[in-house]
């Protein structure tokens, strides 16, 4: 066989492409530009595929739960956890937290959960979005 | 490599530390005549993350983590062998129904990982196209197992004594579904890797591994079943539930009736298991007994049992790529008193020698691909031929593979 591929590569030809072109059909030239006009809400993004149940997203913590009792800070792999020795309640900073999900199974009140937020890219790693407190 | 052999008609041609189509940096210098390759060298020690070193300043379930980044596509094998040594070393006795839950992932990341390895085999002598079907198939694998474990790569799906996340009865048709996909498409695929003229040309009678050599060099996994020899620790060693589950080695005879050991019979061998997994995740959906999907639930009463563990342990796996040994030992610390990794790809180097000696150039991609080493390295060579010095990039030694294809079309 010489041409195996060929009737494939035709049949794709009509068919719609697979990739979801997300966040838009086209690079912006400016991208910070297209971020702002998306803010005042002139341009749209084409959403992202959607996350399946129970998808390791970021992580939401539900604080009067918590004990303070050290569990998830013992198990966490990457040392994303800080104590805060004053309120006995947790930090977690998300640029370090590699969404293993281990302190969740370890959390004896359930305080901690996974969202199904993923877009958390930032030039700054102390931002207010990377820290869970 | 020899002095004596280096007449004034060959030169050498360094390639790595930093290389293409080479799973961890390691360095060759090749002994070239004209196109010919004389001779091979290989030096290995050019990459050290210390995650052996980390991973004994942390306790048993961080380093699951830990241990799952050792390698991107073996993201499930690496940290099972190391609970497995874990287990061995604690005598924790693991649920029935984990285990089927294990042959289960580990039989999903392998289609993932030899999907992945047939379409790198497309792009290496230059048929794109059969790299986008080939990957066009591998999404429908990394779906499904973003639906069963959270995340399409970091499965993070491990646990000692079992696993995190159950299988249920409602998660039951997503995967029947996804399995009649690859079935439905397994025939174009295989038609289109062992019937086309183009892989034929380049492929059969490339890279050839004897059995003797694949015996005396110690290679694992697909390579050596695709010289002939019946080496697999599934069945060799039974772990898991693959002890109850019906399968056979895969040599290329299956198909062929011959063993030739060259680069085609590795595709059909990679090909052969893609159909082998398939049939053994339904086996395990069948049989799979009720029951716990962990021997100690609380996480936090595992970690007190595995503080007070003494005694070492191996973990040994059947990776896509071959064996995976991890060695732990326990001495009622909290953390590894010692953690040894060894991975498939390291057995699989030195059957480089014998696969490139008598090659052209433009078969290095090729031929060292067929082994399936990791793609993960920034890739560079440079040839150095007395006083001339020139570089030759990752592209250029594409290019030069696609070249030959079209030469042998002609």
């Amino acid at each position: 066989m010489r041409f195996s591929m060929l009737s494939q590569v035709f049949s794709q030809m009509f068919k719609k492409p697979f990739t979801n072109k997300f966040p838009a059909k086209y690079i912006p030239s400016s991208t910070t530009k297209f971020l702002e006009d998306v803010g005042a809400g002139r341009a749209k993004t084409i959403p992202p595929v959607e996350t399946p149940p129970n998808f390791r997203g970021k992580i939401q913590y539900d604080k009067e739960k918590c004990i303070g009792c050290k569990l998830c800070i013992k198990v966490c792999p990457t040392e994303a956890i800080e104590y805060k020795e004053k309120e006995k309640k947790i930090k977690i900073y998300l640029a370090r937290c590699c969404f293993c999900s281990q302190c969740n199974d370890v959390c004896p009140t359930n305080c901690l959960s996974m969202g199904n937020e993923f877009l958390l890219a930032d030039t700054d790693k102390y931002s207010k979005d990377l820290i869970v407190e | 490599m020899n002095p004596e052999a280096t007449t004034k008609t060959t030169y050498r041609l360094p390639i790595g530390p930093i290389h293409p189509a080479l799973k961890e940096p390691v360095a060759f210098e090749f002994e070239i005549d004209g196109e010919r390759i004389v001779d091979v060298d290989v030096s290995l020690g050019h990459i050290h993350r210390s995650i052996e070193w980390a991973g004994m300043r942390r306790n048993p379930i961080q380093n699951l983590y830990l241990a799952e980044r050792i390698c991107g596509i073996c993201s499930y094998c690496h940290p099972m062998a190391f609970a497995l040594a874990v287990e061995r070393a604690a005598g924790i006795e693991v649920p029935e129904r984990a285990d089927y839950l294990r042959v289960i992932q580990a039989e999903l990341e392998r289609i993932c990982s030899h999907l992945l390895w047939a379409g790198v085999a497309a792009h290496e002598i230059g048929f794109d196209s059969v790299l986008f079907l080939t990957w066009q198939i591998r999404e429908k694998a990394l779906d499904l197992t973003e639906y069963l474990t959270g995340n399409r790569v970091t499965k993070a799906i491990t646990m000692i004594g079992g696993v995190r996340r159950d299988i249920t009865k409602d998660m039951h048709p997503m995967i029947h579904e996804t399995m009649n996909y690859f079935k439905d498409n397994f025939e174009k695929l295989r038609h289109v890797y062992l019937d086309d003229k183009t892989f034929k040309m380049r492929s059969q009678g490339v890279g050839i591994l004897t059995k003797e050599d694949a015996l005396k060099l110690c290679a694992c996994g697909p390579t050596t079943r695709a010289s002939g020899i019946k080496k697999d620790v599934r069945l060799d060693q039974p772990y898991f539930a693959f002890g109850d589950l019906d399968f056979d080695y895969v040599t290329p005879d299956v198909l062929t009736g011959e063993v030739n050991g060259d680069v085609y019979d590795r595709i059909i061998v990679r090909l052969l298991e893609v159909k082998q997994s398939i049939e053994l995740i339904e086996q395990c959906l069948d049989q799979m007994p009720k029951g716990d999907i962990v021997s100690e639930p609380k996480i936090a009463k595992l970690l007190a049992t595995l503080k007070k563990a003494k005694g070492e342990g191996i973990g040994r796996m059947e990776a896509p790529r071959g064996e995976v040994f991890h060695y732990v030992k326990l001495d009622g610390n909290e953390y590894p008193y010692c953690w040894k990794v060894r991975a498939p790809t390291y057995s699989n180097i030195l059957p480089w020698m014998p696969m490139l000696r008598g090659e052209q150039i433009a078969d290095i991609p090729i031929v060292a691909a067929s082994t399936d080493p990791c793609m993960s390295c920034t890739n560079r060579v440079a040839i150095v031929d007395t006083d001339k010095k020139y570089e030759l990039n990752k592209e250029e030694l594409h290019r030069l593979s696609v070249e030959k294809t079209r030469r042998l079309m002609k």
